[in-house]
């Protein structure tokens, strides 16, 4: 039996004593004896060593690419060596929600940077502490939004499928009506927008910039029509982008959500990410989950606490906004100590060769016949091709190479994409890959 | 008082992290697409930020740091062998949409710990999709629907709730939909059964409930609870934040569940965070396994590993598969522990709360009499009437003993409620420790009240000004 347990069978037997027990088993005498077990039917336990073994040969058996031009929603940067070594300090990682606030100082003033970082970065006023992902993110902007004289959510249908996904799931259960807005070329098509819009029964749109194939929107033209017809714009962003883009306060938007993952979190088979959640002053009080404010101590200092509780599950119980409570924590702290270490020069840099990283793929794979760009529009750091052969040969052939090749889509259609990280030498190892493919 | 890390910040210091190569945006970007506003970022050196988070690290409390008794939140000690296998680049550098034949061994652990938690809890298909535990109740009551609609049951749209039960219960019934009954328990927090004969009907969806339930006692009638439920038509949902109580001795199963969360971050040792991340894997009986959300891992029969998408599925309730690394620790926990392992942890967790349990009953008033399971409750009302020191006060004074104070407050049908959850991973000596510091701080109370109302004194901040910081709300720095 392996385990944790500090106290040996001579202090469990003092310790009954104390309480006047001669074995463990009173101890369950409130318990139905039929339904006590001895164990439940799953291996003993065995060593540290032997768990060891186990773990390591289930990793192995996956394959680490050494190149990969895979986005989709999760995106592969560097990570600077002081966000590892951060956010594995103990203190930070065994802690749970700063509910002390006289022993937590540290962790509150960590959410309250965060919160000032996500601001800054998405031109908006207030943010939250986070939330489990940016899929749950832009499920609760939704629920920010709902009316009971408004009770439609309009989703463009250029946002990932898998936040179209989690926003139906969400919607189902709240009972709010969701539509899903057509595209044109590749990009919200605004006149069919305008037309959902028009009996005033949409609450809010939710659009993503750059969106899932890539490309840049009008965000600010698609503003002025959802506020036309007196809905909330909700904007989904991703975090590097957004170095470079214009913000979602620029634009115009109510509410800023995005996946927070390439800010420092490794792929990790889809999670831990983090739902950044950020919003206008006038949506401040909607927004769910923690939130740290900055006040004073009883002899004057600065201080930072959990505020506006009065929207969340523990207090208002039924009818809380959301019943979130545990939320993604040590991912805004990666966040937090990512931006730091790259300030505004490095994610400024980060986005940009990310940006050019993807155009010079872009036009590398155009000069292989039966490659073409599906899309016409401005791109940020991801793309889509018609491709010569099937994608999903192409994405079979590239692995034996070591390659995650872009993602298939429909028929010939494949999502490619670069960050920094895929430089001039796995861009020639991606061309020569593909040109003994395709040949 | 320590700077914010903006006040830190001086321009034109960097780290280089990146080449410095130079990239005409505007050749890709059209200018009325781009950002304009300042990107006000903190411009440090590596060593500024090193000793930033090193001095936020020192003003931060957690389970490395002393006993952490947080009722109903299970601070065990997080084992550092699982944080080892969770950085391994075989699952760290794991994109979520790889090909099958590349991510075989993260279906594998997904496949394992689906396996085991089914078996420990006494189910027959388990998700790893939600992300902590209200996302796991979000998702079994969406479960709870489906099936009931799926029945042409309809009408079936109440759950019902006690009121000693987490605010997520209810909070999480409102968004899938349901309206929310309220039941009163009784003293001991047990479920009265003729309240609950009295309140189910055609109309119940379902009842949600945690045994053992928040006073600490396990519900002797559960078979009748949730025969009750199930006469009347409705299903039982099993809230698992206190299943460390009972893990590997008890199946929620066994006690007539029909679904249950759990929370990985509690009874399965995975840390949490300052907060989180979490995980919350929802365990259903085989007829509510078609509407699973997202993909089940399964082993073929050839061996390897391949995805079950349910067939009527209440869609995914978060993108990709879960908090995957969280399901790495938590499997990593398992099979240190083993079955033998669980059991003589639940027990131990039970003995460790009797244990100071009875030493505090020296002079704390407890909720109520008898042995208690994991946790327990002190009622801190009449010292407050005798002394005017109530539950906050005895709280905030313990952080003068470098101890976590326990729940404060919760409960809510205890008043001045101190709810205490020692977990299994503290030693006696620190049981004792922690119950001298208790009982003096009774003493203390009926001495000399005064110092306890002006406690913590030797914390980096004093009592903060809760109420300012709602009523005027500065939220980022610069507000």
């Amino acid at each position: 039996m392996g385990g944790y347990l500090p106290v040996d069978s001579a202090g469990q037997q003092q310790m009954l004593q104390a309480l006047g027990l001669s074995s463990a088993k009173e101890l369950f005498a409130d318990v139905p004896e039929e339904m006590l077990l001895e164990q439940v039917n799953i291996p003993q336990g065995q060593s540290e060593w032997e768990t060891e073994k186990a773990m390591r040969g289930m990793a192995e058996k996956n394959q680490v690419f050494s190149a990969v031009f895979r986005g989709a929603g999760a995106y592969r940067h560097y990570i600077p060596a002081i966000v590892k070594n951060v956010v594995a300090k103990e203190e930070f990682v065994t802690a749970y929600t700063p509910y002390q606030a006289e022993i937590s100082q540290g962790i509150l003033q960590a959410i309250f940077e965060y919160q000032t970082m996500i601001c800054r970065l998405t031109g908006m006023d207030a943010a939250n502490a986070s939330v489990y992902d940016g899929a749950t993110a832009a499920a609760e902007a939704l629920a920010m939004c709902w009316d009971k004289k408004k009770p439609l959510a309009i989703l463009a249908a250029s946002a990932p499928p898998g936040v179209i996904q989690v926003c139906k799931t969400y919607c189902d259960g709240a009972g709010m009506e969701l539509v899903v807005a057509p595209l044109r070329n590749g990009l919200v098509d605004k006149k069919a927008l305008s037309e959902l819009l028009q009996d005033q029964r949409a609450a809010c749109f939710y659009l993503q910039q750059p969106n899932y194939f890539g490309l840049i929107e009008d965000v600010a033209g698609i503003a002025e029509i959802v506020h036309q017809y007196k809905a909330k714009l909700i904007m989904g962003v991703n975090p590097i982008a957004a170095a470079l883009l214009q913000t979602p306060g620029e634009c115009g938007a109510d509410i800023a959500v995005g996946e927070g993952q390439p800010l420092g979190m490794p792929l990790s088979f889809g999670g831990p990410y983090l739902g950044f959640m950020a919003a206008s002053k006038a949506m401040m009080r909607k927004l769910p989950g923690r939130i740290v404010g900055e006040t004073v101590d009883n002899r004057g200092n600065r201080a930072f606490v959990l505020t506006l509780q009065a929207r969340e599950q523990h207090i208002r119980r039924e009818k809380a906004s959301s019943n979130i409570c545990s939320n993604e924590a040590l991912c805004a702290l990666t966040a937090s100590v990512y931006l730091s270490a790259m300030g505004p020069t490095g994610l400024r840099q980060a986005a940009a060769l990310s940006l050019e990283a993807a155009h010079i793929l872009a036009q590398r794979l155009c000069a292989i016949p039966g490659f073409a760009l599906r899309y016409k529009s401005p791109f940020f750091h991801e793309f889509v091709t018609e491709c010569p052969v099937s994608p999903e040969y192409l994405e079979e052939q590239l692995a034996k190479r070591g390659i995650l090749s872009g993602l298939p889509l429909d028929g010939s259609g494949m999502l490619w994409c670069a960050t920094e990280l895929n430089d001039e030498s796995q861009i020639d190892a991606l061309i020569q890959g593909i040109q003994e493919v395709t040949v | 008082m320590s700077m914010l890390i903006f006040e830190r910040s001086s321009a034109g210091r960097r780290l280089s992290i990146l080449p410095e190569k130079p990239v005409e945006i505007e050749q890709y970007i059209p200018s009325e697409c781009l950002r304009r506003q300042d990107l006000d970022l903190p411009q440090l050196s590596e060593n500024d930020i090193s000793r930033h988070y090193t001095e936020l690290a020192k003003r931060s409390h957690g389970v490395n740091d002393g006993f952490y008794p947080l009722g109903s939140c299970t601070m065990k000690y997080n084992p550092k062998l699982n944080e080892a296998m969770a950085v391994l680049p075989g699952f760290c550098d794991i994109h979520p949409l790889q090909p099958l034949a590349s991510i075989q061994g993260c279906l594998q652990v997904m496949a394992e710990a689906q396996k085991y938690l089914a078996e420990i809890t006494g189910m027959d298909a388990v998700t790893l999709q939600p992300g902590a535990g209200a996302h796991g109740e979000f998702t079994g009551l969406l479960l709870i629907k489906a099936y009931l609609h799926s029945q042409g049951q309809l009408a079936r749209n109440k759950i019902i709730v006690p009121d000693s039960a987490h605010g997520t219960n209810p909070a999480s019934a409102t968004m899938a939909g349901f309206s929310v009954i309220n039941v009163p328990s009784d003293e001991e927090g047990y479920v009265d059964l003729d309240l609950l004969q009295a309140a189910v009907g055609d109309d119940t969806a379902a009842l949600m409930l945690t045994n053992p339930n928040t006073l600490g006692r396990f519900d002797k009638n559960i078979l009748q609870i949730t025969k009750i439920v199930h006469d009347a038509g409705g299903l039982c949902y099993y809230d698992g934040a206190n299943l460390n109580a009972v893990v590997g001795l008890v199946r929620p199963g066994d006690m007539g569940f029909d679904v249950v969360h759990l929370n990985l971050h509690k009874t399965f040792s995975t840390p949490h965070g300052g907060g989180g991340p979490g995980s919350g894997p929802v365990g259903c009986k085989s007829f509510l396994a078609p509407f699973l959300p997202g993909r089940l891992a399964m082993e073929e029969e050839d061996g390897t590993y391949g995805w079950l998408l349910p067939e009527q599925s209440i869609g995914d309730v978060k993108a990709f598969y879960g908090n995957f690394l969280v399901a790495v620790k938590a499997l990593s926990y398992i099979l240190t522990l083993g079955a033998d392992g669980l059991a003589a942890a639940a027990s131990q967790s039970v003995l460790n709360a009797n244990y100071l349990m009875k030493q505090l009953s020296a002079s704390y008033d407890m909720a109520c009499d008898g042995l208690c399971m994991h946790e327990f409750v002190m009622s801190l009302e009449k010292l407050k009437q005798q002394t005017g020191v109530s539950a906050m006060d005895v709280a905030k004074a313990l952080l003068d003993y470098q101890m976590h104070p326990p729940t404060m407050y919760f409960p809510l049908i205890v008043h001045e409620a101190l709810m205490v959850e020692p977990t299994e991973t503290e030693s006696k000596e620190t049981l004792d420790q922690a119950a001298q510091a208790y009982l003096e701080i009774y003493r203390r109370a009926c001495s000399d009240p005064e110092s306890l109302h002006k406690a913590p004194q030797t914390t980096p901040v004093g009592r903060v000004d809760e109420v300012g910081a709602a009523r005027n709300p500065r939220l980022k720095f610069g507000d």
